[in-house]
């Protein structure tokens, strides 16, 4: 813990700290460019110099310094002050100040830091250098004439999504950034360098021009496009969200969104279900709400009744549909539509127990059935940091690019039980042994192999749980907690043909299944749910409602309303709640707060914010075998979901990036 | 007293023998090399303290001190290596050049005995990309020093193991800086690294490396052999031994020559040069050390000696003891000007000061070379060259700003006249 003095002030600050850490502890704001907490450091932009005593006389850039005991560190002498100003000076000579049409402006780090830190006027006078523009595909727009140089978004890409797509051409004055030979950047992660740019040089391309941003309204909400749960800050006027911004939360997301997760924004505006629809002699005829209810109060299911819950409902819905099941005297409750039928007898078999920051401290990590950069594209970075600290990967499933190095073991689910005895003793002698069951495992009966494998290598041990189920859908741990399951999955149901199916946004179900029950849909965006639906009750999409949601570790996390849904949309509860009385039955809640109240009361975990805690995953001796060629569900990244599928920008991220469709563009 | 024949380290330096091992070994190369590591690596690295050799790249860190900095022994496996900066491509400076094409083996064994002293399980001489003569000769010297057993397993029968690899950079100025050719060697783009760590921590393939300059190298041997008295029996004090000085510009007899350190300026160029193009009156300024020290005015450098701490006495350095001596025909804002071209070219575009700073410098140059500016901007120059000195990673930064702080500091009054001249013409046009 070395001791040193900050503008006379003495600190302690913790070892391996760098001088601009330092200069924080000590409340002294240090302007910077180039420096990233999450990146390496490149010590390039020089806007961080400060005096340092030992040293030599000359300004150090702090960002790249070590403290260390007894340095004498100035923040706010002349020296400083001349040197701070030179940057800036240079920043700017090449610098077009085009704010005002620069979409940066209002959040730019260059424009905040030149009125804190610089001079009032230039004394350039000789010609700027201007970039010729530079393509990084259909969601990264460029202006590099406006470029700084700082390398964050090369080292993103090289650190954290661990692709070697942007790099520095040329050299001197004539330095540009650029993906190689202007192809699209093209992987899952791409968007966070706008974010990381710290001036207008990469912004984002459909939001261009669209807003500024202290006109927008900010409003903290949870990813449901896989089951990480990202943090996501929503961004909106009027009645429109214009985009989506990730949040810090070092646990979940650090401070990194999916590509899918951050353009899905468009698709909440297009392709909606705003009014309700019932079927009248095979076709969809727009109604009124009171028409749409006495359609549905009319059919007296009795406890013939099943509720099929979508991937991106929050737990309140599935909680309020529940309750109307329970009411009209049926269980027949399920969220895994696509046929998973594990067992769901004991939660903790089925959550990523290490947690995602924890998964960082693992030395030997079999991913089993799961492309993790398709179904989980924030883990990926995770693995990353784990391999980067020496941990060993392996992954039985079809090959994917997993950015790190990882040996494939094979394609077919019971290889698990055969590992080769190599790899049986890497994992026999590791200190933090860890599995990640992905879906195409579970479809195989690979969770009873998972759990036979977490016996056989001791995964569960003081201080470390190696056990880890990685979920796809936003909804599918609440739903589980809330019991969205049934012994034989969605089979159960198909079975015992129900009168009336209710589907909660379930747009990956086979309705075909359900041709003879009638089929109320209470979703947000018409989507295969609506075509195969007989009532359509328009509901609120994510950002429309408050929420609570579980992510793949069991996290209870709480997202707010940023907008009203459109036209005569509602929010799902008030439609379930409108459905009890069209049924002439009692729920037990007439508001929000009571139907939380009745949610929390029934399940306590998902009152509080925070991990939930599932107890000891079982202890198996002996398992069915997992067998079969292992299938990935995500067959195209962008188009996971309603929502993504009705967003123009994801529908041209996938044919422009995974189908290759070159989409002409009118020259800009 | 000029430097006898007896005395001098590099006997081929004019390419009036042959380059090749039996010739070199004729000329004293490789005699017995086995006995010099035998002395021990303690005793090589105390040899080359005493001997006051200080490095012959331009910066003259002590270089025994140097080499003491490398691990003793390697801590966790990792092996340590010598990096020889061979990729000299500062304006004015070909030295290295003569030692490459007609003294290699020079080069060879001193980086077997240096390599020795300071632990290193290889040398990398990386080698100016334009020089392609000189490295096709590094290349066969390199192989027929290890046909012969002199390097490679049990190198001279010493039963130590030493590679030498030769590799040629691309052409750029940079990847002269240490780390910068540390990154090139490794296949990325060379641009300088952030000190610390510094290369004995962490260098090539991260691992304890020592960059020295070819000449630097090439001297270790004859000093051990001849004794770190003898060399230091030349020169100054803290500024001992003999130098290659390379003479170029408006002198009767442009050359390279070993000479001792500290001899005066006038006597370099009178015995050497055959004096200066006109005479001495004629003489107007000399740069001392490479483009990248400040100018010399006559007056200052007539009897300055030719060592680090005399031509710092006069605001310059003795660089890499490329002595570009300009007479009055010489347009001196010109000169410089195009050095600061030189500097825009080869900036590296890492950090912000040298990127956008190098362009501006030039730039505004170029106007104060014709007058087209006003006599406030010789100032605001001076101001853009401190902003850049000192702010930057590698020092390509300081070497960009001191040819104009030399030119301001002794040729101000020459860029006003050119201001007046224009701005009369100017007016005399409207």
């Amino acid at each position: 813990m070395p001791k040193l003095k900050v503008d006379g002030v003495e600190i302690e600050v913790p070892a391996g700290a760098t001088v601009l850490q330092a200069c924080e502890l000590a409340g002294k704001e240090i302007p910077r460019f180039c420096y990233h907490e999450r990146l390496s450091i490149a010590g390039n932009c020089r806007m961080c110099l400060v005096e340092v005593k030992p040293g030599p006389p000359k300004p150090q850039a702090s960002c790249a310094l070590p403290a260390s005991e007894g340095q004498e560190i100035r923040t706010d002498s002349e020296m400083v002050k001349k040197a701070r100003e030179g940057v800036m000076e240079f920043l700017l000579i090449n610098h077009p100040l085009d704010c005002p049409i620069c979409d940066q402006g209002g959040e730019c780090d260059l424009q905040d830091q030149s009125v804190a830190y610089g001079r009032g006027a230039s004394r350039y006078h000789e010609e700027k250098r201007a970039v010729t523009q530079k393509t990084m595909g259909p969601l990264i727009k460029t202006v590099m004439t406006r470029c700084i140089h700082c390398t964050r978004c090369v080292r993103f890409s090289e650190e954290v999504a661990g692709v070697d797509e942007i790099g520095a051409l040329y050299r001197g004055e004539g330095m540009q950034i650029a993906t190689y030979l202007e192809q699209a950047a093209k992987h899952e992660l791409s968007a966070n360098v706008i974010d990381l740019c710290p001036v207008g040089a990469l912004t984002s391309r459909p939001y261009a021009f669209e807003a500024r941003p202290w006109e927008l309204k900010k409003t903290i909400g949870i990813d449901v496009s896989d089951a990480i749960g990202a943090n996501i800050r929503l961004d909106s006027r009027g009645r429109e969200v214009l985009r989506i911004l990730p949040r810090v939360n070092d646990d979940v997301n650090e401070e990194w969104l999916a590509d899918r997760a951050r353009y899905l924004v468009d698709g909440l505006t297009r392709r909606r279900l705003d009014t309700p629809w019932l079927r009248v002699d095979g076709k969809l005829q727009a109604a009124t709400w009171a028409e749409a209810l006495a359609a549905v109060g009319k059919v007296h299911p009795g406890s013939s009744v099943a509720v099929i819950a979508g991937d991106m409902v929050d737990c309140e819905t599935m909680f309020a549909a529940k309750k109307l099941a329970n009411a009209l005297g049926s269980t027949m409750l399920e969220g895994r539509q696509t046929g998973l039928a594990y067992d769901t007898s004991n939660l903790a078999a089925v959550a990523f127990n290490s947690t995602l920051a924890g998964i960082e401290s693992a030395d030997a990590i079999l991913i089993y059935g799961s492309h993790v950069r398709d179904e989980a594209p924030l883990l990926n970075p995770r693995l990353r940091k784990a391999v980067k600290a020496g941990a060993k990967v392996w992954l039985i499933g079809p090959w994917w690019d997993t950015t790190y190095p990882a040996t494939h073991l094979g394609d077919d689910a019971s290889v698990i039980d055969a590992l080769p005895e190599d790899v049986a003793s890497v994992f026999a002698n590791a200190a933090r042994p860890a599995i990640i069951i992905g879906g195409g495992a579970l479809a195989k009966g690979g969770l009873g192999a998972g759990l036979g494998f977490a016996a056989r290598f001791n995964l569960v041990r003081e201080g470390w749980n190696g056990f880890n189920v990685l979920h796809f859908a936003a909804a599918r741990m609440g739903g589980l907690m809330l019991g969205y399951a049934q012994a034989g999955g969605i089979g159960d149901i198909v079975a015992a043909a129900p009168k009336l199916v209710i589907s909660l946004g379930a747009d990956e179900v086979d309705w075909s299944k359900f041709a003879n029950s009638l089929i109320v849909h209470i979703g947000h965006h018409g989507d295969k749910a609506a075509h195969a639906a007989d009532v359509i009750l328009p509901a609120a999409a994510f950002s429309e409602k408050d929420g609570t949601y579980v992510n793949t570790e069991g996290r209870v996390q709480f997202s707010e309303k940023a907008v009203f849904a459109p036209g005569e949309a509602r929010e799902d509860w008030t439609i379930l709640r409108a459905l009890a009385d069209a049924f002439g039955v009692t729920v037990g809640f007439d508001s929000f707060d009571e139907l939380r109240a009745a949610m929390i009361a029934e399940v306590p975990a998902l009152g509080a914010e925070g991990l939930a805690d599932y107890g000891a995953i079982p202890a198996i001796a002996d398992h069915a075998p997992a067998s079969g060629v292992i299938g990935y569900a995500v067959k195209d990244r962008y188009l996971t979901n309603a929502i993504g599928r009705a967003s123009p920008t994801l529908q041209r991220c996938s044919a422009e990036l995974i189908h290759g469709v070159f989409q002409a563009e009118a020259a800009e | 007293m000029a430097l006898a024949d007896k005395d001098r380290i590099f006997t081929n330096l004019y390419g009036y023998q042959p380059w090749n091992l039996p010739a070199a070994r004729a000329r004293g190369d490789w005699d017995n090399t086995k006995a010099l590591i035998e002395r021990g690596r303690d005793t090589i690295i105390q040899e080359m303290k005493d001997s006051g050799l200080r490095g012959r790249g331009g910066a003259g860190f002590p270089t025994g001190m140097k080499w003491s900095f490398m691990p003793k022994e390697s801590r966790d496996g990792r092996p340590s290596f010598l990096v020889i900066n061979a990729d000299e491509s500062e304006p004015g400076s070909c030295k290295d050049r003569e030692i490459l094409r007609h003294d290699p083996h020079k080069l060879i064994e001193g980086a077997l005995v240096a390599g020795f002293a300071m632990g290193a399980r290889a040398a990398y001489i990386y080698v100016r990309g334009e020089y392609i003569r000189e490295a096709e000769t590094l290349f066969a010297a390199v192989a027929e020093a290890y046909a012969a057993g002199l390097i490679g397993r049990n190198a001279c029968g010493s039963g130590y193991d030493f590679d030498v690899f030769v590799h040629r950079g691309a052409g750029a100025y940079i990847c002269g800086e240490e780390t910068a050719m540390i990154e090139s060697l490794e296949g990325k783009k060379g641009q300088p690294r952030l000190k610390p760590p510094f290369p004995a921590g962490a260098g090539l393939y991260g691992c304890p490396t020592t960059v020295n300059n070819v000449e630097s190298i090439a001297v270790a041997p004859t000093i051990l052999r001849r004794g770190p008295a003898w060399f230091a029996s030349f020169g100054r004090d803290n500024n001992k031994g003999t130098k290659l000085f390379q003479i170029s510009g408006h002198v009767e007899k442009p050359c390279v020559v070993e000479e001792e350190m500290s001899i005066p300026f006038k006597d370099l160029i009178e015995r050497h040069c055959g004096g200066i193009r006109g005479g001495w009156d004629n003489l107007l300024a000399v740069i001392p050390g490479g483009s990248s020290v400040p100018l010399v005015p006559a007056a200052q450098i007539m009897d300055a000696p030719m060592d680090f701490d005399g031509l710092r006495a006069v605001g310059s350095g003795l660089g890499t003891a490329a002595v570009i001596v300009m007479d009055k025909s010489t347009d001196i804002v010109r000169a410089i000007a195009r050095l600061s071209y030189f500097y825009k070219h080869e900036s590296c575009g890492q950090c912000t000061p040298c990127r956008e700073g190098t362009g501006w410098m030039w730039r505004v140059m170029e106007r104060l070379r014709t007058g087209d500016a006003a006599i406030e901007e010789i100032d605001m120059l001076q101001q853009v060259t401190k902003q850049v000195e000192g702010h930057t990673i590698c020092a390509l930064g300081d070497a960009a700003a001191w040819p104009i702080q030399g030119l301001i500091r002794h040729f101000r009054p020459e860029i006003e006249r050119r201001i007046h001249e224009n701005a009369a013409l100017r007016e005399a046009a409207e």
